[in-house]
């Protein structure tokens, strides 16, 4: 380590103290990747902030030196947002994890970033209230990589993404300047900046406080399990309870596979089927009852034959778990697995499905599928064996085959997993230049400087224009790797 | 007068002659007089006639249904009116995947009656629906009485294309629900009045419309025992649609609760409604009564100021008292019509030195407790009043996205926040 980088490391040991710095190999071994294991890269170091402050402080180091910093979470996402950049630190909010405030009345929790999920439900659920979005990983996931994702989750057919949810931002930008976008009421004058950030896979600065919008619970929750000879039948199912008008709060759905890792793994006791539907119900009782018969009927009149109501919490945590765990579940059936997160419009389901099963026959690699059917986001489990020559690449190339697949259906390449590192290589086949240029242009306002996050989500990235002052090359430029236009 | 030949020949040449006109009275924006109106077929002449005023320095106003053209600060300039009343199609209503692909000049009214023949709807009721477009109700962020538990323009829009001054068609979002690739730009121009591109066209996720539904009203002695009920019911576990209040001087406040559900979930819902207000009379009402925002600019206008507040749920009765307290002190008759999330309609009437100083008061008040007020239209002998009010500390930061994307300042100059 040369003079300069100690002097800096020595300066961002007194913003955070010796204890919120991490330089050691061995520690920050860690760090070096986040849920998307395959990509691992060393960060010079990690810092812990404990307040915004501090926050700010690392990050006006960073904008004077020139240093790229990624912001991480519990380090659960899966789409490498968290993964370090070379010569870059990671700033970690795990510190952060105060909940600041909790207004009933007016339904609004204000968190600060490292808070994980579960535990804002877990404030408000003495009240009947509840934070609705529920990625799978919410037991562990953090409200700011929520932020950075906008992360959905099983119940966002009904109750939207992490961007409905959150009503203000306090955030440092990449230069240190702290902004509060949204704010306590809603429609505050100016641009939606703060819709812009929601999702930006930390491009465009830290988040360092939430303000949270909080839901009554429903009078009751009824969940409908039925089993189909094959995922066809399942799905011509969920196209009738639309088109019935119905608006459930969740509908999930799993092949054969993904039913047989879940079965070894929890043992939610599903029926061995070729796939299965759950549809969740939620709302004032009577109104439950009535629409849960008229999904009966459906279920039945397109082949199910199996169908299994689950009226206590009980029963319906159980059915839940063997979903929630589908993708760990995957472990009992294969030494490794790749996620994928691809979207298309419900209606190319069949189509689509087919075609998984055409490639999977013909390249020999498995396929497990889970998905939320209510709004066309598939999650394909890809099952390899590392240890077997060609098998990691071929699994690879497949799910990046199936994101094409999405994307010929008219969908997205992404529905909650983000872009991150994993897929900035599909953005090219899913938007065309002046959209990609665009959205960069917007990044261009919040991060001048490409300090934030800067080698996520968009393949190439665009220069913005020289500042005042001695020219000083951007290290990608001096890399070769972008141009300055 | 500007030096415009060679720029209205060129404009005429992309958008083709019968599509290009002088400016008449009934073109005028906020007093200001333009020269052109162009109407474009359709989005790439569009994006081609914004980019040849672009270069040539000319101010450009798009403009849809022209029933908000004059909310925002008067413009700075405004010389080209770039209309999109030719960009009206609805490209796609993608029924069963619960989307329509929609043209920005397509009016409110004719969409839902499109979407209505598949039992869908776009769950955002509009003031005018007859005449306002889909671009003019993004670009305005227009907030109604269904927001409540449909959500915001914001939630429902799921991909935009828009055209940037430079020319650009971009696009953003995409055609399905669920996606989380790229920037969510179809925010950024929700509410942008224009002035970072036009929007061309969006897509939308539907909902279905209901199968049936109902209306109750119910009135309060007092702003505070109106508050206390309001709270309530969203504190219940009451699943409506829509609750709003509506209060003017003089008068006791009022407030509207909408059911949708099946007939066997509206009579469970009416008796639930009944128990939580216990003694108070709960009687229904006509649907006509959700129309209330819109009535308050149905009378006559010439003297009236209308304006978008925004508040805390639990600052109803404060906000209602405050009202009560200005309108007497400055002699002001008020008129609102606020609903459940905070987000009201409010109409004042008064001599005009007056009622800036009550519009002035009410928003220091309001801005104080994290609100805001945002005048929409006011009265000609109003001297220049300050639109939007505080608007924080992202103003820098809206500045240079406003520069990232109309850095010469051609779209709507002056009409923003913080002098955009």
């Amino acid at each position: 380590m040369n003079a300069m980088e100690k002097r800096f490391l020595d300066e961002l040991r007194t913003v955070v103290g010796a204890s919120g710095l991490i330089s050691s190999p061995e520690e920050l071994h860690t760090y070096e990747c986040d849920g998307l294991t395959n990509f691992r890269v060393m960060p010079q170091a990690v810092l812990l902030p404990s307040n915004t402050g501090q926050v700010q402080a690392i990050v006006r180091v960073c904008h004077r030196e020139r240093i790229p910093f990624v912001a991480r979470g519990s380090g659960t996402g899966l789409s490498g947002g968290a993964l370090p950049v070379e010569n870059g630190i990671v700033i970690s909010l795990a510190r952060m994890n105060r909940i600041l405030e909790v207004d009933l009345p007016n339904a609004r929790v204000v968190v600060e970033p490292g808070v994980i999920n579960l535990d804002v439900t877990g404030r408000v659920q003495p009240h009947q209230y509840f934070y609705a979005p529920d990625p799978s990983s919410q037991s562990v996931c953090s409200i700011g990589g929520n932020v950075a994702e906008n992360s959905g989750g099983a119940h966002c057919l009904k109750y939207g993404f992490t961007t409905t949810h959150v009503l203000g931002l306090e955030v440092v930008l990449p230069d240190g300047s702290l902004v509060h976008l949204g704010g306590k009421s809603l429609d505050m004058p100016g641009y939606d900046l703060m819709g812009v950030f929601v999702g930006s896979e930390g491009t465009l600065g830290i988040a360092t406080k939430v303000t949270l919008r909080i839901v009554k619970r429903p009078e009751c929750i009824r969940t409908l399990l039925a089993a189909f000879d094959g995922t066809n039948e399942a799905g011509a199912a969920v196209s009738d309870i639309i088109a019935a008008g119905m608006l459930p709060a969740a509908i999930e759905m799993m092949d054969n596979l993904a039913i047989q890792a879940a079965e070894a793994a929890v043992h939610p006791n599903y029926p061995d089927c070729g796939g299965l539907l759950l549809v969740e119900l939620d709302g004032p009782v009577a109104e439950v009852e009535a629409l849960m018969r008229d999904v009966d009927e459906i279920c039945r009149k397109n082949g199910a034959w199996e169908v299994r109501l689950a009226k206590s919490d009980t029963e319906r945590m159980l059915v839940w778990k063997g979903r929630k765990a589908a993708f760990a579940a995957m472990g009992r059936i294969s030494p490794n697995y790749i996620v994928q997160d691809g979207v298309i419009p419900r209606t190319a389901l069949p189509r689509v499905m087919s075609e998984i099963a055409r490639l999977s026959e013909e390249t020999g690699i498995r396929v497990a599928n889970v998905f939320h059917a209510g709004d066309g986001n598939l999650h394909p489990l890809v099952l390899y064996d590392r240890r077997v020559a060609g098998q990691e690449q071929a699994a690879e190339a497949l799910s990046y085959r199936i994101l094409e697949l999405c994307l010929e259906a008219g969908g997205s390449i992404t529905g909650e997993h983000g872009v991150g590192e994993e897929k900035k290589r599909m953005m090219s086949k899913m938007f065309a230049e002046p959209d990609l240029d665009t959205m960069q242009r917007v990044r261009c306002a919040f991060d001048p400087l490409h300090l934030s996050n800067p080698t996520k989500v968009f393949p190439t990235p665009r220069l913005c224009g020289e500042k005042p002052g001695e020219y000083v090359a951007h290290p990608l430029e001096a890399a070769g790797i972008a141009e300055r236009y | 007068m500007l030096k415009t030949s060679s720029f209205e020949e060129n404009l005429r040449a992309v958008v083709g002659p019968q599509n290009l006109r002088a400016a008449s009275m009934g073109d005028v924006v906020s007093g200001v007089f333009p020269q052109f109106v162009a109407e474009p077929d359709d989005e790439h002449q569009l994006a081609a006639a914004l980019s040849l005023a672009n270069d040539a320095g000319i101010a450009v106003i798009p403009r849809g249904g022209a029933t908000k053209l004059d909310w925002g600060n008067p413009p700075r300039k405004a010389d080209l009116i770039l209309s999109t009343a030719r960009l009206n199609r609805i490209v796609e209503h993608a029924w069963a995947d619960l989307t329509v692909t929609v043209e920005a000049g397509c009016t409110l009214q004719r969409l839902q009656e499109t979407l209505a023949q598949h039992g869908q709807r776009l769950a955002f009721d509009t003031l005018w629906p007859e005449h306002a477009t889909i671009g003019g109700v993004l670009s305005t962020n227009d907030s109604g009485t269904l927001r409540l538990r449909f959500g915001a323009l914001r939630d429902l829009i799921i991909g935009v294309t828009i055209a940037l001054p430079d020319g650009t068609l971009a696009s953003s979002g995409g055609k399905v629900v669920k996606n989380v690739a790229g920037y969510d730009l179809p925010k950024l121009v929700t509410g942008a009045l224009g002035t970072l591109g036009v929007i061309t066209r969006a897509v939308f996720r539907l909902h279905p419309l209901p199968r049936s539904a109902k209306t109750f009203s119910f009135t309060a002695e007092t702003f505070q025992a109106m508050q206390q009920h309001i709270l309530a019911i969203q504190d219940s576990q009451l699943a409506h649609t829509s609750l709003q209040v509506r209060c003017a001087a003089g008068e006791l406040p009022a407030a509207d609760i909408l059911f949708e559900a099946t007939d066997v979930g509206l009579v469970a819902q009416e008796s639930h409604l009944r128990d939580l207000l216990d003694s108070t009379q709960v009687e229904q009402s006509p649907e006509s009564f959700w129309n209330a925002r819109q009535n308050l600019w149905n009378l006559p206008i010439n003297t009236a100021l209308l304006a978008k507040i925004s508040l805390l749920p639990t600052d109803i009765a404060k906000t209602l008292e405050s009202l009560n307290s200005i309108g007497e002190s400055r002699k002001v008759n008020w008129q609102i019509a606020l609903q459940a999330t905070g987000i009201g309609m409010l109409r004042l009437e008064a001599d005009p030195i007056l009622l800036s100083e009550a519009v002035e008061q009410l928003r220091r008040e309001l801005q104080s407790r994290g609100g805001a007020l945002v005048v929409l239209r006011r009265p000609p002998e109003l001297h220049p009043f300050d639109t939007w009010g505080d608007v924080g500390d992202s103003v820098s930061l809206m500045r240079e996205v406003k520069h990232q994307l109309d850095p010469k300042s051609t779209l709507n100059p002056g009409r923003f926040v913080g002098g955009i």
